[in-house]
């Protein structure tokens, strides 16, 4: 019975211990691992979709709630002014998640460009989505297209053997076209309020 | 002395994991490139020591029934202190070694350390042996990696090597699943022929 007592008492001593040294790790390191991946992950497909940008993208992001959802607004300015913005949206392809970065030019109301942040399609075939010539014609789009894939009839391109992935990804970016509205106008809030 | 000798014999003797076949599952599958071996291998000595040395420090406390949950749970702390710090500090290393990293945790020589040593020795010793150990992995995992990017890819370090024409045209299986286990085969071969020649 004594060694019973024994065993569980040492064990979860054991688990407790190496529990709170984790979490306090954890809590250390938290804000440093959220700075990576933005540098890693976010920042390169920040900085293509909003190319021509003359402030720190990583620096004045923007973190606002939106549908009751936390999301973080990466604001592009050239000369003091701001005219860009671009934030992440989730559609659903092949593998799992395709996560979007989609960017847009906040004066015309058009697409600066869509660039993936992540994803498990098929190597080789479904990660085509990537590739630049197949994110290319995103490029300029405005808002007013029909953000479907031709087949389905709208106005993006398919890709051949990559059916689901480009559907994926045209959710996505349907996704980031029906937000952008009401992101515009919290931008413009908080511009107002002097950003 | 005695320990040296506990350090030392991680280094040919029992070197892993060519003498001690065990946690291959890293040794195929990071060895792409020198870094990833060399990351991979940095990665177990710092689980490795620190948890020998924690299993040795707690062996008069740890119950002989729950020994090996217990060693697990400390294993799997070193481990995730490992991922968060590598995830904070390094992250294109730990973009490369991914799962691998978590997975250091089911990594047999750790285990097979902490039970078959640290846990009856005393914690100079154990400190010393996974110390030893560890840098046996890494100085393997290294050489395999080395091996692979060079045949596979034509470089070192990611550091042109190879004439440009090799590396235009490599040898790319090396860097491939396949090239894994021919390089381990004929490594492993090698070393076994020269302790062969020359005895331990």
């Amino acid at each position: 019975m004594n060694e019973m007592v024994r065993m569980v008492v040492v064990l979860s001593l054991i688990c407790g211990v190496c529990a709170l040294a984790l979490s306090g790790l954890r809590t250390a390191t938290a804000e440093q691992i959220e700075r990576q991946i933005l540098t890693y992950l976010e920042g390169p497909t920040v900085r293509t979709v909003l190319e021509g940008a003359e402030n720190d993208l990583i620096e004045d992001r923007q973190k606002v709630e939106i549908d009751g959802k936390e999301m973080t607004l990466f604001v592009a300015k050239r000369g003091g002014e701001v005219w860009g913005v671009a934030y992440e949206t989730v559609g659903s392809g092949f593998g799992g998640d395709i996560t979007v970065m989609v960017g847009y030019d906040l004066t015309d109301d058009e697409l600066t460009g869509v660039q993936i942040v992540s994803h498990k399609e098929t190597p080789g075939i479904g990660s085509k989505i990537t590739m630049d010539q197949y994110t290319r014609s995103f490029i300029g789009m405005p808002l007013s297209s029909d953000f479907r894939l031709e087949t389905a009839g709208g106005d993006l391109d398919a890709i051949t053997g990559a059916t689901y992935s480009a559907q994926g990804r045209a959710e996505a970016v349907r996704r980031s076209v029906e937000l952008y509205p009401e992101v515009k106008a919290r931008l413009q809030d908080e511009i107002a309020e002097g950003l | 002395m005695n320990l040296w000798r506990e350090f030392s014999k991680g280094l040919w003797r029992d070197l892993p994991p060519f003498r001690v076949v065990l946690g291959l599952c890293p040794v195929l599958a990071v060895t792409k490139s020198a870094i990833g071996g060399l990351g991979m291998g940095l990665a177990v000595v710092f689980v490795l020591t620190c948890s020998n040395i924690l299993v040795s420090a707690l062996r008069h406390v740890i119950p002989r029934k729950v020994r090996i949950a217990s060693y697990i749970v400390i294993i799997a702390s070193f481990v995730v202190t490992v991922e968060l710090v590598t995830q904070a500090y390094m992250y294109p290393l730990y973009e490369m070694l991914g799962i691998f990293i978590p997975l250091i945790v089911v990594n047999c020589i750790i285990l097979g350390r902490a039970e078959a040593f640290a846990s009856r020795n005393g914690v100079l010793a154990s400190a010393a042996d996974g110390l030893g150990i560890g840098l046996g992995f890494t100085m393997s995992l290294t050489v395999l990696g080395a091996l692979r990017e060079l045949l596979g890819a034509g470089t070192l370090f990611d550091k042109p090597v190879m004439p440009l024409i090799y590396q235009e045209h490599p040898f790319a299986m090396m860097v491939e699943a396949p090239g894994a286990f021919i390089a381990l085969g004929v490594l492993l071969g090698l070393m076994n022929a020269v302790t062969a020649t020359k005895g331990t």
